[in-house]
């Protein structure tokens, strides 16, 4: 029988059973590879569900670098038995499965193209340990080390991360030692090792980190000086004010009285959360929300209420399967249309495409200076994915020497000299006035906010034109948004492939990866990632300069799409989309084919072949 | 559109304390409709804030959608205001003054935006104490949508087109003694002499002050047959006591008598005094508030005056333990902790 043979080019799948603690094990494999200096992608599949449905974990192992998806199971740990069927069947022939062979494997599980390595893990975490509770922990435990010896994987690392995880437990790392030997014992007993697909060492990792983006936001919150979060929990967004907060209580606390340089408030609903930021924006403070697609369809009205009042506001909209409900664990970049123009009226948004947690930092921290610099609410679209996984990531980055945009703020001094103030003048042509803080002088800069229509001294209005010069004043600010915004990356120096590539966010990893198979079989393309809407010029002219343009995105109505074409005017035409909405991240292998089935070279190709056919 | 009043006045206009006249706490115009019960509690902010030798522009006035909602352009013009979206001003209020403590947040509410609409953002308010005056002009019908009945209309009120309420009315006060609100009040649009100091009390109170003032709507829910109607508030008006509030530090000159009165001592030293107190009622005392709001439901009465009050009351920026100074005001240097720190955070992530 075929054996599937590789050396740090490997996909490793988990089946758990959520709620039992497989997480805390299935990250330390992951960490451990990426401590031997080997890229690592690992992504949490999981139901939406507290305990005893089926989760996996799937760790893409890339010493190339490869950081998105890949389809094909080189290695499955099956610890669910619930699972197994569809377990068995995801590995890729010549692949390996470990399993729990505590109870025998039913024979209708047996494929004669796999490997078979049967583990007695809850027979042996029965017989070492006595707590039902570590029983079921160190089950877990028990697989990573025999993993260990299957894979090559340097069982030192794997002790120095529990040493790093129990600093404050010692009696806990004795125990989870010993779970590791047993698991790596019984493989050097039983079985010929390592596999034929392992890992070995390598210095392609660098300076790197392994988070997840959440976290990465929060801390951009952090650094961007923000002091008032306010929220409701839904998935996936939910972990990035929990870490706002466990930094929050690190970093932000007064030293001399012991308080708080924070408030984080957990909201009724997604409404008041966003009613909140708008109330602590309008009063001077840098304040920002979390949610997902369903957040952003409550937050609308508020949302057309802060564009047309002026009020800065950040919202991050951690994307996941929709419409409705949709499927709140699974990833999408579904909600870019409902972002880009919620609330009722003429309304658009500022949004922000990060496609890494060092991106996620970085973006989150300037949301607060182009939320103040434009008086808009500013949204940073990250995903389930891009939130909730582990990926490598150039380290965040702080330069000490920049200072928060606070935009165009007036101070009492200035207020002072004023002739007049008129809170929604265009005094410097850019479509950007001048706002007060409340409380900032006794006579001078008071104004009423509203989301009624006014003239340029906040003057409640019904005059057309006073109207319309507002708004068009506000399209104005929206051309200005585009030299302060992040401009679109390229791939090339210049364009020189009559064909081009766009993307943004998570489709990143999948896209640079497809590329590189395309590359290989003759299929070469010009490439651009986006981080921002509004587009700027660069974006249309990468566009114009190509013949059609293939557009990657993972949702079903190719969203991105119809955004390029409706904010610049295209040709409909000359984009061709790449799709993919069934909730896993995308794979370079799913782009690769989209593309080559929607070239058009390659269609005239195939249509010649077709037509060489002779009919039967 | 807005009407804007002459800035002159007259030069020896009496000042308060801190030398402002009565009219620099004015605003614009009312558009309302002539005799509506709103423009009498605006001019009674006006008095409170006047007496109260309050800072105008350290004032921030806040409202929502509906005739109630309108009325922060008519007071205070030397005040910012926000009038939010419908039923979402207490949001606003909320992250307003997280954003800034220093400030007095001056909530202006209707029964469609508060007892409707907003209710889940008003009970969440009073839940965390939002250090905050909120005021519901209180009509019992939608006014800008020409007169349906609202969620505080009586069972069985008449409104101006003859149909009959079926419905039981939300009775804000008395679900705001249930949620555990710090200071609670009703009022009479029409009794500026009860009105004015209750709007004193509630702005030295540290944490939610609800007052909900009865404004009878004059154009569609002014019937008889309305129990929101002048003539039916002003037949069925039962006050828990007459109060006098006294601001810190201030004299007290009037003697009041032994036996039926009380005073409460708030935070900042100013003193709520009370005298004919109604029988079996504490106003420290949350059940006998609840207890006494029944009775006079049960008789028919409308019972104003200050229903409760918590003198032990924690605000929302205690609980939350932030800082004394207002957020807003930190600087750059206090709040980013730098790229050393981020260093170790990144070797956390190793």
């Amino acid at each position: 029988m075929e054996h599937i043979r590789a050396v740090n080019d490997i996909v490793v799948r988990f089946a758990n059973v959520n709620g039992t603690g497989s997480a805390s094990a299935n990250n330390m494999f992951a960490k451990a590879i990426f401590r031997m200096g080997i890229p690592v992608t690992p992504k949490n599949i999981f139901p939406s569900n507290i305990q005893g449905l089926p989760t996996w974990y799937e760790v893409r192992i890339s010493e190339k670098g490869y950081l998105g998806r890949r389809d094909g199971v080189d290695l499955m740990v099956c610890v669910n038995p619930q699972s197994m069927a569809r377990d068995v069947e995801s590995v890729k022939p010549g692949g390996y499965f470990v399993y729990d062979n505590t109870k025998k494997l039913h024979p209708e599980f047996i494929r004669e193209d796999i490997h078979y390595i049967g583990i007695p893990m809850t027979a042996m975490a029965m017989k070492h340990y006595s707590d039902p509770r570590q029983r079921q922990l160190f089950k877990n435990v028990i697989y990573v080390g025999a993993l260990s010896a299957l894979l090559d994987i340097e069982m030192e690392v794997l002790k120095g991360i529990i040493e790093g995880q129990f600093q404050r437990k010692q009696k806990l790392i004795a125990p989870n030692f010993k779970a590791l030997e047993l698991g790596e014992s019984y493989v050097h007993e039983h079985f010929e090792y390592p596999l034929g697909i392992r890992l070995e060492r390598r210095d392609n990792v660098g300076d790197q980190i392994l988070i997840d983006g959440n976290t990465a936001c929060a801390l951009g919150a952090i650094y961007g000086g923000a002091t008032v979060a306010a929220w409701y929990p839904i998935t996936p967004s939910t972990s990035i004010v929990g870490a706002f907060e466990k930094y929050a209580h690190k970093l932000r606390i007064d030293p001399e009285s012991g308080k708080n340089r924070y408030a984080i408030v957990q909201a009724e609903d997604e409404l008041a959360a966003m009613g909140m930021v708008i109330g602590a924006s309008w009063n001077g403070a840098r304040a920002f929300t979390t949610t997902s697609g369903p957040g952003v369809s409550l937050m609308s009205e508020f949302l057309g209420l802060a564009y047309f009042a002026e009020i800065p506001a950040v919202l991050v909209n951690v994307q996941r399967g929709g419409p409705s409900t949709g499927m709140p664990t699974r990833t999408q970049q579904p909600d870019l249309l409902s972002s880009a123009y919620a609330s009722h009226g003429d309304t658009r948004h500022v949004l922000l495409f990060p496609s890494s947690p060092a991106e996620c930092f970085e973006f989150m921290a300037k949301a607060f200076d182009l939320a103040d610099r434009l008086q808009t609410p500013i949204i940073l679209m990250s995903d389930l994915d891009l939130g909730m996984n582990d990926h490598v990531s150039p380290p965040l980055k702080w330069d000490d020497d920049s200072r928060y945009d606070l935009g165009k703020v007036l101070s009492a001094e200035e207020l002072e000299k004023m002739e007049e103030f008129g809170r929604y003048l265009d005094v410097d042509g850019d479509g950007i006035p001048y706002r007060t803080i409340p409380g900032t002088h006794p006579t001078k800069g008071s104004f009423f906010t509203r989301g009624t229509s006014k003239d340029e001294y906040a003057r409640y209005t019904e005059n057309g034109a006073a109207y319309v010069r507002n708004v068009d004043r506000l399209l104005k600010k929206w051309e200005t948004a585009k030299e302060y915004v992040p401009a679109p990356e390229f791939y090339q120096e210049k364009n020189d492939n009559p064909y081009g590539l766009i993307f943004f966010g998570t489709t990143t990893y999948a896209a640079l990866e497809a590329m590189e198979l395309l590359r290989e079989k003759g299929i070469a393309l010009d490439a651009m990632r986006l981080r921002a809407l509004p587009f700027n010029k660069e974006v249309r002219r990468f566009i114009d300069e190509h013949e059609q343009v293939f557009v990657v995105e993972q949702n079903r109505d190719a969203q991105l799409r119809s955004l390029l074409i409706n904010e610049m005017d295209l040709y409909p035409r000359q984009l061709i989309s790449v799709l993919n909405y069934d909730g896993q991240p995308i794979s370079a292998d799913t782009i690769e084919q989209q593309v080559i089935e929607k070239h058009p070279k390659e269609k005239q190709k195939d249509d010649i072949h077709k037509a060489e056919v002779p009919a039967s | 559109m807005t009407y804007i009043k002459p800035k002159f006045r007259h030069p020896e206009l009496p000042k308060n304390k801190i030398g402002y006249a009565k009219a620099d706490y004015e605003g614009a115009i009312s558009t309302l409709c002539g005799g509506c019960g709103h423009d009498s509690i605006s001019a009674a902010i006006v008095q409170a804030c006047y007496e109260l030798s309050i800072e105008p522009h350290k004032l921030a006035k806040l409202s929502g959608i509906g005739c109630s909602s309108k009325t922060p352009t008519y007071f205070l013009s030397n005040s910012h205001g926000f009038n939010a979206v419908h039923g979402r001003m207490p949001s606003i209020a909320t992250g307003a003054n997280m954003a800034n403590r220093n400030l007095i947040y001056l909530g202006v509410s209707g029964d469609g935006d508060s007892a409707s609409i907003g209710m889940g953002q008003f009970v969440h308010a009073i839940r965390r104490n939002v250090n905050m005056v909120y005021i519901v002009m209180n009509n019992g019908c939608y006014g800008l949508t020409k007169g349906q009945n609202s969620a505080t209309a009586d069972i069985g009120s008449v409104s101006k087109g003859g149909s009959e309420n079926r419905y039981p009315a939300i009775d804000l006060v008395g679900m705001a003694l249930e949620l555990g609100a710090t200071f609670v009040g009703r009022s009479f649009s029409g009794d500026k002499t009860q009105l004015v100091p209750l709007i004193k009390a509630a702005m030295s109170h540290p944490g939610f002050a609800l007052l909900d003032v009865v404004s009878p709507c004059v154009t569609f829910n002014n019937k008889p047959e309305s129990t929101k109607s002048y003539d039916y508030v002003r037949a069925h008006l039962e006050a828990t006591a007459t109060l006098d509030f006294v601001p810190e530090k201030e004299e007290i000159t009037v003697s009041y008598p032994e036996g039926d009165s009380a005073h409460v001592e708030l935070h900042d030293g100013s003193v709520i005094h009370l005298q004919k107190l109604a029988p079996n009622w504490n106003p420290t005392d949350r059940y006998s508030a609840v207890n006494r709001l029944l009775e006079a439901k049960m008789k028919g009465e409308v019972l104003t005056g200050l229903l409760y009050i918590d003198p032990k009351s924690q605000e929302m920026h205690e609980l939350e333990n932030t800082v004394a100074r207002p957020l807003n005001t930190l600087r750059e240097e206090e709040l980013c902790p730098g790229q050393e720190a981020l260093e170790k955070i990144n070797a956390s992530f190793r």
